[in-house]
């Protein structure tokens, strides 16, 4: 007996030894983020790992300093982008996923085989064709013009992405709906006085993944915005500072705009997360 | 009263279908198929009418104005080269526009949606026709504008919600995928660029460039899609099972904050994966914090550095490992609430019958879980047959490699239809590999969806 209860504590040291190292190991480059991010000494990359003075002007510099490359501003415009981004792409997202859900029509399961075969396409098999079609329609002309081109683009196709929503909307029963339609309620009161009300989470969880989009994308940013650093995005505006041309300069202050935007995704996505999972696992319950 | 009517009076002939409508209508019906909004205009509709006709107007000044020319110009991709001309008064070389075998594409492509588009007006002329003049005949009222327009919030409202989505993927997803399509059979290459070359529909000739043998695209093609399906495979399985046994550590009964372990690795994909993959490419590049901490611990020499990204086979594994990185958290994430769902009796007679940890886990823990998660696991598979971030942030495709088109080592097909697009503009190849793609992903995840249970029984929930 006293034998296999040492065997048990042997076990559990050793487990916790091994998460132990495992999250060490996983937390390692997050440590080393933020250690660079506070380095005093410029430049790129050091023979040493620990930085040998720590310092705020990383920091400073990357919101004050006014050079060839400009981040506040590029904050700025990734701010007005995901915030019509995500109100645009929740309002598409919504509309799709209570119309699955809820209403029964003649089309519905073709339209829902063809959102399932456009989501296999490579995204960016599309995107020379979108250039294209923005330059056609002089999009891509002046700078502001090409960041409302970024808007379409990002919020666009959003109504393919209805899977999860429906996913919600199929667990709120229906016998709330019925209750509303023998009262005279019509099919969009029953959408906008009930079923909106209740989808509370779902909705945040649709305007924050959308808004987070523009911060996290930079491939269609990279196509549609070229050279425009003005009106670059953060994440084109932050792989543009390890250029060769500039990383001897930005190489600390990259890693300073890399915590800033760190944070409050960070901070969303563990609060979101349940969502998260939930979506993923929603087909699999099934 | 007013709603009750409008699901009364609009039901019927629009869940009819067009041929129908057709066949048994009168000859104003029949004519509305010519004359938009005619039937309507005759039951005194004429708001609806006059829509009706108004959209047909458009279409046919659009035909005649730019549509006919833009199909002639889809067939034939323009005909006229640019010129250069040497102006002897300026002693310079002036051109002389040409057409433009991309626009001329683009232009072909919009008409035939716009008259598709224009074709369902008129199945919608039709219908509406024959719909008021079954209600007149049999005596009904039928239904004025306002009542069409409350329709909208009522038996109609599907059309009304899914309109503005629908022009969107319309604009931003189908029309731009028919133009790529299309571009698989034509020239479009780095040498038939516009405006200044024409380019023009070649078959398949594409299709059998790639396919040929011996040719430097099919020996570019067969090594990245054997390695794209390589990396899938490994980067999917090692995730999953590495993440289980994580998971199942981390909930095991004697481990203490429980709570703590999994904000630990989840953490790592909360920050935006752009970033910690930027970061990953510095922490192994030749002169980074890996390489330089190897040094100090003089395993290798002062001016040594090991290859990370710049030796092909060791490039390979390098991402792979940090794959490993980035998705265990996931499966973490995904599978914990599932190994909890377990049956406990299972566990129970297993450890009766005398069974070690390593024996639950292959006979029990693993099964289960693959009988659950298998279209979860599909899907993240063909997820990461398309994993252009890891790839592209890594290494960028690299080492490049002279045995291959425009490709590295560590290329998967998606970044290199992003290098062939974008860099090397040889777009017709591109997308002959975008179709080839979407045919193995399409054909994996059909044969997923359809065998899962959530498409069998979808109403089963509700």
């Amino acid at each position: 007996m006293k034998n296999r209860s040492i065997k048990r504590c042997l076990i559990n040291i050793l487990v916790h030894i091994v998460l132990g190292i495992l999250g060490f190991i996983w937390i390692l480059p997050i440590f080393f983020v933020l250690l660079t991010s506070f380095r005093k000494e410029g430049g790129s990359y050091k023979s040493y790992i620990m930085p040998r003075g720590y310092t705020l002007e990383n920091y400073k510099n990357i919101f004050i300093q006014n050079g060839s490359l400009d981040f506040p501003r590029w904050f700025v415009n990734t701010l007005i982008v995901s915030v019509c981004t995500c109100i645009l792409s929740a309002f598409f997202v919504l509309c799709v996923s209570f119309v699955m859900s809820r209403l029964r029509f003649k089309m519905r399961k073709k339209l829902m085989n063809i959102s399932l075969i456009l989501g296999m396409f490579p995204g960016f098999m599309s995107m020379i064709a979108v250039y294209y079609i923005l330059k056609g329609f002089g999009l891509l002309e002046a700078g502001p013009l090409k960041l409302l081109a970024l808007i379409m683009v990002y919020s666009g196709g959003a109504g393919l992405g209805f899977y999860i929503a429906k996913g919600f909307f199929d667990t709120i029963p229906k016998t709330v709906d019925e209750a509303a339609y023998i009262d005279g309620a019509t099919k969009w009161d029953v959408f906008w006085k009930i079923t909106i009300p209740l989808s509370k989470p779902i909705i945040v969880y649709t305007l924050l993944t959308s808004f987070m989009g523009p911060w996290i994308d930079y491939i269609f940013a990279k196509v549609i915005l070229g050279q425009d650093r003005a009106y670059y995005t953060v994440g084109i505006g932050l792989w543009t500072m390890l250029e060769k041309e500039f990383i001897e300069y930005y190489y600390t202050q990259f890693f300073a705009g890399c915590v800033i935007i760190s944070i409050p995704i960070a901070i969303l996505f563990l609060k979101t997360q349940k969502f998260y999972v939930e979506g993923l696992s929603g087909a699999v319950k099934g | 009263m007013g709603s009750k009517q409008i699901t009364y009076g609009n039901s019927g002939a629009w869940d009819m279908s067009f041929h129908t409508a057709f066949r048994k209508g009168n000859w104003m019906t029949k004519l509305s198929a010519f004359i938009f909004g005619l039937g309507n205009f005759c039951c005194r509709q004429f708001l609806r009418g006059i829509l009706y006709l108004a959209l047909e107007v458009i279409y046919l000044y659009y035909m005649a104005a730019y549509g006919i020319t833009s199909l002639k110009n889809l067939i034939t991709l323009g005909t006229i080269a640019q010129i250069e001309v040497f102006n002897e008064e300026k002693q310079i070389y002036e051109y002389i526009v040409g057409d433009n075998s991309m626009l001329c594409l683009l232009y072909g492509v919009l008409t035939i949606v716009i008259t598709l588009a224009f074709i369902y007006c008129l199945r919608g002329s039709v219908k509406s026709a024959y719909d008021s003049q079954r209600k007149r005949e049999a005596g009904k009222e039928v239904p004025n504008f306002l009542e069409d327009l409350r329709s909208l919030k009522q038996k109609n409202l599907h059309k009304a919600m899914l309109f503005t989505p629908i022009i969107g993927i319309i604009c931003f997803t189908i029309i731009p995928l028919i133009f790529m399509i299309l571009i698989a059979f034509t020239n479009y290459d780095k040498n038939h660029q516009p405006p200044g070359n024409l380019f023009d529909w070649v078959g398949l000739a594409n299709f059998k460039a790639l396919f040929k043998e011996g040719s430097l695209l099919s020996k570019t093609f067969w090594p990245i899609l054997g390695w794209t399906f390589t990396w899938a495979i490994f980067a999917t399985f090692s995730c999953y099972i590495l993440g289980m046994i994580l998971a199942i550590l981390i909930n095991r009964e004697g481990t203490r904050c429980k709570g703590f372990w999994r904000f630990l690795f989840v953490l790592s994909i909360a920050i935006p994966q752009f970033v910690s993959l930027l970061t990953m490419r510095t922490m192994f590049n030749t002169n980074g914090p890996v390489n330089s901490l190897l040094r100090t611990l003089k395993v290798i020499g002062k001016t040594e550095a090991i290859p990370f990204f710049t030796d092909p086979t060791l490039a390979r594994i390098t991402i792979i490992c940090i794959n490993i990185w980035i998705g265990v958290p996931y499966t973490l994430l995904t599978t914990t609430g599932i190994l909890q769902n377990i049956p406990r009796d299972l566990y129970d007679a297993a450890k009766v019958d005398g069974a070690n940890a390593i024996v639950i886990f292959f006979k029990i823990t693993l099964p289960y879980m693959l009988f659950i998660t298998t279209p979860h696991l599909i899907t993240t598979f063909v997820g990461n047959i398309n994993n252009f971030n890891v790839i592209f942030l890594l290494s960028g495709g690299g080492p490049d490699s002279l045995e291959y088109y425009a490709a590295g080592k560590t290329d998967l097909l998606i970044t290199w239809l992003y290098r062939l697009t974008l860099t090397e503009k040889d777009y017709n190849i591109g997308s002959v590999i975008g179709i080839i793609s979407f045919i193995i992903l399409a054909t994996m995840s059909l044969i997923t969806y359809r065998s899962s249970k959530s498409y069998k029984d979808e109403e089963a929930f509700q």
